[in-house]
């Protein structure tokens, strides 16, 4: 693995947020492009080639979603930028807005190009209020210099882009409920089918696409679906953004060409730099609170022995029996001092927090895990609780009208599944569990 | 939960845009395509929260609707989804700390009591001088940069006593007005 960058490499460079630096550092060329010598389809051909998968969390392939698009004769059709971001653990669309926001506006009109979208939206958490000043201030450039609005570059196609706020809801990121608060409604997602690809935005046929999938199409268009499938991994193409938090001696955002292992992100000296305060690695969450979590033997080895790598398949190498998925990219490191079941705890009020009500196995049932799991952290908890926490997790499982039910059982399922003797031991260990930690987890002889 | 609501709290004298943001709404409501203006009501709601007082009393979400052509209801359940939307008076400033947990896991528990102690009240209590509020929030989106609170959309990363110290020192002499 070389480590190439694709997305921020001139992340660094002084006046990389104005168009004019932006431009000097080859910025606008896929639009340059794209215009002069592409036809639409032909950059969702080179999207397809690329193997770029969806950013925001599923890893759909983003040509093959492109490609479902209905085309029907005189509807307009839609893209949206999701940019809420607030899946707990991630933070890295946020880092590219703001630091070089020009590369989304950019992705935007190359992708709106592709998927012949004349009006297209940024739909931004609202807690991000100044990067919204900020892409608003790159868009007001870049309808200036013509690359917005009529007749761009002299080609004849017309583009404009706005960016809207949401209100402070986790839920606006799950596509269907982003749409309906673009529409100015309650985030309250939508029953699929039918998908936003045929009835989205208005009604409309809408592509709705994390930030870093969008910028990600500018150098595919630049150098070529080829180009950038060689990049990364078999099938996980390019580069990942990777939002590392938790107990790291350097979190923060890194462009990794994907396959390198994760023993080099979390150790190597151009990542993270290993655990903070030299204490011992305990747990990971890879991929923001909603995927599995994985006890310390098995975040650097797969449960077979192999090193595991960044990579969609190898995070999610063992199912959920193993293994864990690489998700939004927020990757969350646990050190020997922190307590799972406090934890699973935060994350499970965090999901009843935030589930928007609408059915009952996710709104009840969020708040029934939330619950149990706040008496078993103190000390009030019996044995019983383990399993009926099982139960609960299958009552939500596939009983719901959006993922967000799923993402609130499979954490408390794995964090179960794997240190089951530390939830065990804050029932036999009542007292003692409030004033100290459990500490590490040895690891099953028979793994 | 709090289920009874004091109705009359949440009525306030009517307050009004200046004409300069009335032209920002205006040209909001243009933004879209015809008759999907109701989309620009998050954002005429956030305008509406910073510039008229801080939160929205039933007043203000009625003149809103009335700016936006549509019914108080359409108004009044979005801003009552939207955790941003404050539906009580607040504090003069409102510190939002993240609870999360990547925060929990770099020390926010700790922060939020240490600020409880401060400012001698609880989480979602104002300070009798009217000056705080403090609230805890889910994942702002900092998890790195963590622990962390948000005031007037300003982040205040990587806390510590001391950073608390200064920053409470810094809004009440008014050295972090925005
Ligand atoms: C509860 C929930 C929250 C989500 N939050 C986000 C988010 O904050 N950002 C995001 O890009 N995708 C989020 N997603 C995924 C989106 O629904 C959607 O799949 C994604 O934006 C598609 O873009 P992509 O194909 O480019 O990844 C969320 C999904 C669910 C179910
Ligand atoms: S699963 Fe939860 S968040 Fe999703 S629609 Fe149902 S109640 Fe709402
Ligand atoms: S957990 Fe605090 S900002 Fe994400």
């Amino acid at each position: 693995m070389t480590g190439r960058k694709v997305l921020l490499e001139n992340v660094n460079i002084p006046g990389i947020e104005t168009f004019e630096v932006y431009q000097k550092n080859g910025g606008y060329r896929a639009v340059d492009k794209a215009l002069k010598s592409m036809s639409p389809d032909e950059i969702v051909e080179e999207v397809k080639k690329s193997g770029l998968r969806g950013r925001g969390g599923a890893g759909f392939p983003t040509g093959m979603k492109w490609s479902f698009l209905a085309k029907p004769e005189g509807v307009p059709r839609y893209l949206v930028c999701n940019a809420d971001e607030s899946e707990p653990g991630t933070f890295k669309d946020r880092y590219l807005m703001e630091k070089i926001p020009h590369l989304l506006v950019e992705g935007m009109i190359v992708s709106s190009y592709a998927l012949g979208a004349n009006l297209s939206f940024i739909y931004i958490r609202g807690e991000f209020m100044w990067i919204l000043d900020i892409l608003e201030k790159a868009i007001a450039e870049a309808y200036d210099k013509g690359y917005l609005g009529k007749n761009i570059k002299g080609s004849g196609y017309n583009l404009d882009l706005r960016v809207m706020p949401g209100g402070g809801a986790y839920i606006c990121g799950e596509e269907t409920a982003l749409l309906e608060s673009l529409e100015g409604k309650r985030g309250n997602p939508r029953i699929k089918p039918p998908f936003p690809a045929v009835k989205g935005l208005w009604g409309c046929p809408t592509v709705v696409n994390n930030v870093e999938s969008i910028a990600a199409v500018v150098p595919i268009v630049n150098d070529g679906g080829d180009a950038y499938a060689q990049i990364g991994l078999g099938k996980s193409t390019g580069t990942k953004l990777i939002s590392a938090c938790g107990n790291l001696a350097r979190p923060g955002v890194y462009e990794i060409e994907m396959g390198i292992s994760v023993e080099e992100f979390i150790y190597g000296d151009d990542y993270c730099r290993g655990i903070a305060n030299g204490k011992k690695l305990k747990a990971c969450v890879p991929g923001g609170s909603s995927v599995p979590i994985l006890p310390h033997y098995l975040v650097t080895k797969t449960a077979t022995g192999e090193d595991r790598l960044m990579t969609y398949e190898s995070l999610s190498d063992g199912g959920f029996v193993s293994g864990s998925m690489l998700g939004s990219g927020g990757f969350i490191v646990f050190d020997e001092d922190q307590c799972i079941v406090r934890n699973t705890w935060n994350f499970a009020r965090f999901y009843a927090h935030e589930s928007c009500g609408q059915c009952s196995p996710c709104r009840e049932g969020t708040g029934w895990m939330e619950k149990v799991l706040h008496r078993l952290e103190n000390g009030n908890g019996n044995l019983r609780d383990i399993d009926l926490l099982a139960e609960i997790n299958k009552k939500i499982e596939g009983n719901t009208i959006c993922p967000l039910g799923d993402a609130a059982a499979w954490p408390v399922a794995a964090a179960i599944r794997h240190f089951r003797e530390e939830f065990e031991w804050h029932v036999t260990h009542r007292e003692e569990s409030q004033t100290r930690n459990f500490g590490l987890i040895s690891q099953p002889v028979t793994a | 939960m709090n289920l009874h609501v004091d109705i009359n709290k949440r009525h306030a004298e009517r307050k009004e845009f200046s004409p300069e943001s009335l032209a920002k709404v205006n040209e909001l409501m243009l933004d879209v395509p015809e008759g999907k203006h109701k989309s620009a009501v998050l954002r005429v709601l956030h305008m509406a929260q910073d510039e008229l007082g801080g939160w929205l009393s039933i007043e203000t979400m009625d003149y809103v609707a009335e700016l936006l052509n549509i019914q108080p209801i359409e108004v009044y359940e979005v801003a009552t989804f939207y955790t941003m939307f404050h539906l009580d008076q607040t504090g003069k400033y409102v510190l939002e700390v993240c609870r999360t947990g990547p925060c929990m896991l770099v020390g926010s528990d700790k922060i939020i009591e240490y600020i409880e102690n401060k400012l001698n009240i609880q989480v979602g209590q104002t300070t009798e001088d009217g000056m705080f509020t403090l609230k805890t929030v889910e994942c702002m989106g900092a998890c790195g940069y963590g622990p962390m609170l948000q005031c007037q959309y300003k982040n205040h990363e990587f806390l510590t006593p001391e950073k608390v110290d200064e920053l409470i020192e810094g809004y009440r002499s008014g050295t972090f007005e925005k």
